[in-house]
C-alpha cells in the first residue's frame, strides 16, 4: 500500500495532453547550452521547482521573522515598561514533541527513500512515523495553547505588557505555520496512499518541517533571553 | 532526446475546458497576467479619478465638486471636500497606485504573462499558488475599496501610515479607526499574494528554462523580474508584520506603535511605551526596495523595447543586469534617508546617505548604457519605443532631484515640500508609468492577438509626455519655495503667490488624465477591432516571437523550445533580416556577441 511513485511524469495514455510533462527544466544548473560554435552536452535533469520553491518560502518566512526580532530588539530598547515574564515550563516539553516529530520525519523519509523506485513493498512503516509526525505535531499546537492558558491564568493577556504582547504574537504565528505545515503533512500522507508521491515533494515537506523545529528553537532561546 | 525520464518539473494542468477554469479561476499564466493587468487598469482609474479630486481642491479651495457627497456625504457635505476628506483622498490616491498599480501592472501583470515564455516554459512552477496570488491580490483590492465605505471612510494617515497617528484609533480623526484597520488588513492580504508570486517567480527562471537557455540568454524583462521578485520576497515579508503589529494596536490593546502619555485631542491614550520609530524602521525597510520593485521591471521592459527598435544590442547586457541587481542590493541598505526629520543622529543620516549617494553610480551608469547606445542608431519610432524614450527623459529628470534629496542638510529643509513630491512622481511613479505603457503597445498584439493603433499611440504619447513635464515640473519650484505637501489649502501669506502655479498643474492633470481616455479607447477598440496580429510584428528576438499571437495555452503548441543564440541578436545577416530568432538554429555572424 505504501508505496510512492518514481519521479516520472505521467503521461496522458492519449488524446489530452498534460502541461509540464517533459520539455522543462534542461537550461538549469551548470549547463551553458548550444551555441553556434559547440554543442556541449545536455544536462538531462535540473532540480524540482518545488526544491528550489521551498527555499524562497522559507527565506520569506525568515525575513518575517527577522522583522519580529528586530521589532522586540528597538521595542525592548525603546520601553520603559519592559517587565521579566516568566516563561510557562511547558514550553520546554513542547520543544522537545516538536523536534522529535522532526527526528520521526525524517524517518519517515529516509525509509520512503529507500523503496523509491521499487514497484511493491510490504513495508508500511514509513506511513506509520508520518502518522506520527502529524500527531506530534498537532500535541505541540496543543502544548502552546496550554501555555497561553497558563499565561492567561497568571493574569497575562495580549495587552498586558509588551512582553505578554511579543509572547503570544511570536508563539501564534509560530502556531499558525505549523498548522499550515500539518495540512502539507496531511496532504503528502494522501498523496502516498494515492501512491502519487514524489520524492522532492516528500523533500521539500521535511525542508519546511525541519525549518519550524529550527525556527521554533530560535524563538525559545529569544524569547528566553529576552522577555 | 527528451524521454519520460525527465522530471516532470512544471504545471500539471490540461487545457482548461469549463469557464470558469479558462477565464476566471485559470492556472494559465498568461490569463492570470491579463487578470493582473485589467486589476491594475481598475487601479489606475481609481488613483487618477482621486488624483483629480485633490488637484481641482488644490487649484480652487472649497471648489464645489458635482455628485462628490454621493461618495462620502461626511467627506464632502454641500459637495465641498473637507480637510480631512482631502488627506483621506490623497492616502488612497497613493495607496492605489504604488500597490494596485506600480507592483501589479509592470511586475505581476506582464511577468505573468511572459516570464515563463521568454524562459521557454509552459507555465510557472505552481499554476495553483499563481492563481491564488492573484485572487488574494484581487481580495486585498476589495478590502481596500471597501475602506471608502465603510464607517468614516479611508484613512487619512498617508501612504506611509506613520505611527502614533495610525495606531490610536479613531480619536485621531476620520479614518482612523476602521479605515486604517482595513488599509492594514488589505497591505498584509497584498503581501501574501506578492509571496505567492514570488514563490512562482524565482523557481521558474531557476529550474524551469528551456534547452539553451542559460542565464545570460535571458532577455532583459525576465532578469528584471527576477530581481524584482527577489526584492518582493524580502521587502513583503516585512511590511506584513508590520501591519500585523499595526492592527494588533487597534484590535488587541498593545502597544507596539504607541508609546506613553500620548494625548489626543484632550484625551489620555491608553497605550504604553511604545515605539514611532519602530513603525517607520519597517515600513522604509520595506518602502525604499518597494521603489526599485515599481521602476526596475520597467528598466527591464524599456531596454527590451529600445534594443528591438534600435536594431542592434545595448553596449553591455550584462552591465545592465549586474546594475539592476546593485540597485537591488543598495535599496534595502538606504531606507533612512526617508527618515533624516525623524531625530535621527547626524552620523546615522550620513550613513543612510553615503549608500544613498552610491545609488547614482549603477543608476547613472543604466543611464548611459541607454544613451550611449542610442548614439548612431535607426531607431524604430513607434509608440513603444517613444514611451521607452520617454521613460529615460523621465528618470533623468527624476535622477537629478535625488541628487540633492539624498543630502541630509539639504533634505531636511525640501523634505515636507512639493520637490520631494516632484521626485518621486518622475521616478517611481510617471517613470514606471511610462514603462507600463511602452511594454503595452510592444506587447498587446501578443497578448490579444490585435495590433493597438499607432496614430492614436503616437498622439497619446506627445500629449502625455508634455502633460506630465507640465503637472510634475512646476513642482520643484513650488517645492523650492517652500510650499508645503500634504496640506488642504495654502492659506499662509508666502504661498498665496503660488497658487497660480497650483491652478497650472490643476488644468495639466485634468488635461493629461483626459488623454489617458485615448489609449483607454485604444486599448479597449484594438482588443476587439485591432488588424490582427501577425507572430512577430516588431521582428524581435526572443522567444514569445517564436509562438502564435496570442500564444496556445502550453505557449509553444507543444514544441519543445530548444535555445541557441543571444536574447539580442540584431544587426546580423540571417534569412529572416538583419536579426535571428533565439530558437532559430541558424548559424549567423554575430557582431555583438559578448565574450
Amino acid at each position: 500500500m505504501a508505496t510512492t511513485v518514481q519521479e516520472q511524469p505521467k503521461r496522458a495514455a492519449s488524446g489530452e495532453r498534460r502541461l509540464g510533462s517533459s520539455n522543462t527544466g534542461n537550461g538549469g544548473g551548470r549547463y551553458a547550452g548550444p551555441t553556434e560554435r559547440n554543442l556541449p552536452g545536455v544536462q538531462e535533469f535540473s532540480p524540482a521547482p518545488s526544491k528550489t520553491g521551498i527555499w524562497v518560502l522559507l527565506a520569506g518566512i525568515a525575513m518575517m521573522f527577522a522583522a519580529f526580532t528586530s521589532a522586540l530588539v528597538v521595542r525592548q530598547g525603546a520601553a520603559m515598561d519592559w517587565e521579566h515574564l516568566a516563561l510557562p515550563p511547558i514550553l520546554f516539553l513542547n520543544t522537545l514533541i516538536l523536534l522529535a516529530s522532526s527526528v520521526t520525519l525524517e524517518l519517515a523519509r529516509r525509509r520512503i527513500a529507500l523503496f523509491m523506485g521499487r514497484q511493491e513493498t510490504a513495508d508500511e512503516r514509513p506511513l506509520l512515523w508520518l502518522y506520527v509526525t502529524l500527531s506530534l505535531g498537532l500535541i505541540f499546537v496543543a502544548g502552546q495553547y496550554a501555555a497561553w492558558l497558563e499565561l492567561r491564568s497568571e493574569g497575562y493577556y495580549l495587552a498586558t505588557n509588551p512582553n505578554s504582547s511579543f509572547f503570544y504574537l511570536l508563539t501564534a504565528i509560530h502556531a499558525i505555520h505549523v498548522l499550515g505545515g500539518l495540512t502539507g503533512l496531511s496532504r503528502v500522507i494522501l498523496k502516498l496512499n494515492r501512491m502519487t508521491l514524489r520524492r522532492s515533494t516528500l523533500e521539500s515537506f521535511s525542508y519546511y518541517w525541519h525549518f519550524m523545529a529550527v525556527l521554533w528553537v530560535y524563538l525559545l532561546w529569544l524569547l528566553w533571553i529576552r522577555l | 532526446m527528451h524521454d519520460v525520464s525527465a522530471p516532470a518539473s512544471a504545471a500539471h494542468h490540461g487545457p482548461p475546458t469549463s469557464l470558469i477554469r479558462k477565464h476566471i479561476f485559470s492556472l494559465d499564466h498568461k490569463v492570470i497576467g491579463k487578470q493582473y493587468y485589467g486589476l491594475a487598469l481598475v487601479a489606475v482609474l481609481i488613483g487618477m479619478g482621486l488624483s483629480w479630486l485633490m488637484r481641482i481642491h488644490l487649484g480652487w479651495t472649497n471648489a464645489h465638486i458635482p455628485g462628490l457627497h454621493l461618495l462620502s456625504p461626511n467627506g464632502a457635505p454641500g459637495d465641498v471636500m473637507t480637510p480631512e476628506y482631502y488627506l483621506q483622498l490623497m492616502t488612497m490616491h497613493a495607496t492605489f497606485m504604488v500597490f494596485f498599480v506600480l507592483t501589479t501592472a509592470p511586475f505581476a501583470a506582464f511577468g505573468n504573462f511572459f516570464l515563463p515564455i521568454h524562459t521557454g516554459a509552459e507555465d510557472m512552477p505552481f499554476p495553483h499558488f499563481n492563481m491564488m496570488s492573484f485572487w488574494t491580490t484581487f481580495v486585498a483590492f476589495c478590502v481596500m475599496v471597501s475602506s471608502f465605505f465603510v464607517g468614516d471612510g479611508p484613512t487619512l494617515g498617508g501612504w506611509t501610515q506613520y505611527a502614533p497617528l495610525s495606531a490610536v484609533g479613531p480619536v485621531s480623526g476620520p479614518g482612523q479607526g476602521t479605515g486604517v484597520i482595513l488599509w492594514a488588513l488589505s497591505i498584509a492580504i497584498f503581501c501574501v499574494g506578492q509571496l505567492l508570486g514570488a514563490l512562482n517567480f524565482i523557481p521558474n527562471v531557476l529550474d524551469l528554462r528551456c534547452r539553451g537557455m542559460s542565464f545570460w540568454r535571458l532577455p532583459m524583462p525576465t532578469w528584471a523580474w527576477f530581481i524584482t521578485s527577489c526584492m518582493g520576497l524580502t521587502a513583503f515579508s516585512v511590511l506584513m508584520p508590520a501591519c500585523i503589529m499595526l492592527i494588533l494596536d487597534h484590535v488587541g490593546g498593545t502597544s507596539f506603535f504607541v508609546p506613553s502619555n500620548l494625548v489626543i485631542n484632550d484625551q489620555m491614550q491608553p497605550h504604553s511605551g511604545g515605539s514611532t520609530l519602530l513603525w517607520q524602521h519597517l515600513f522604509w525597510f520595506f518602502g525604499h526596495p518597494e521603489v526599485y520593485i515599481a521602476i526596475v521591471p520597467g528598466m527591464g521592459i524599456v531596454t527590451h523595447v529600445l534594443i528591438t527598435n534600435m536594431r542592434k544590442p545595448m553596449l553591455s547586457h550584462r552591465v545592465l543586469v549586474y546594475c539592476m541587481a546593485a540597485l537591488a542590493i543598495l535599496s534595502y541598505m538606504v531606507y533612512g534617508h526617508h527618515m533624516f526629520v525623524s531625530g535621527m543622529n547626524p552620523v546615522s543620516a550620513l550613513g543612510f546617505s553615503f549608500p544613498t549617494l552610491l545609488i547614482t553610480i549603477p543608476s547613472t551608469i543604466i543611464v548611459l548604457i541607454w544613451i550611449g547606445s542610442l548614439y548612431g542608431a535607426r531607431m524604430r519610432l513607434n509608440s513603444a519605443s517613444l514611451f521607452a524614450l520617454g521613460f529615460i527623459s523621465l528618470f533623468i529628470t527624476g535622477g537629478v532631484s535625488g541628487f540633492f534629496l539624498a543630502q541630509p542638510s539639504i533634505q531636511i529643509l525640501l523634505h515636507a515640500t512639493y520637490f520631494v513630491v516632484a521626485h518621486f512622481h518622475f521616478t517611481m511613479a510617471i517613470a514606471a508609468i511610462f514603462g507600463i505603457f511602452s511594454g503595452t503597445y510592444f506587447w498587446f498584439p501578443k497578448m490579444w492577438g490585435r495590433m493597438m493603433n499607432e496614430t492614436l499611440g503616437k498622439i497619446h504619447f506627445w500629449l502625455t509626455f508634455v502633460g506630465v513635464y507640465c503637472i510634475f515640473m512646476p513642482f520643484h519650484y513650488l517645492g523650492l519655495a517652500g510650499n508645503v505637501r500634504r496640506y488642504q489649502a495654502f492659506v499662509v501669506d508666502y504661498m498665496q503667490p503660488l497658487i497660480g502655479v497650483h491652478k497650472f498643474v490643476t488644468i495639466a492633470a485634468l488635461l493629461t488624465g483626459a488623454v489617458q481616455f485615448i489609449f483607454l479607447f485604444n486599448l479597449v477598440y484594438s482588443r476587439f477591432r485591432g488588424a490582427l496580429a501577425p507572430d512577430n510584428p516588431w521582428e524581435a528576438t526572443s522567444l514569445e516571437r517564436s509562438t502564435s499571437s496570442p500564444p496556445p495555452f502550453d505557449n509553444f503548441g507543444g514544441r519543445q523550445m530548444v535555445v541557441y543564440h543571444d536574447p539580442y541578436q540584431y544587426g546580423v545577416q540571417s534569412s529572416t533580416g538583419d536579426y535571428v530568432l533565439q530558437d532559430s538554429p541558424e548559424q549567423v555572424k554575430s557582431a555583438h556577441d559578448e565574450p
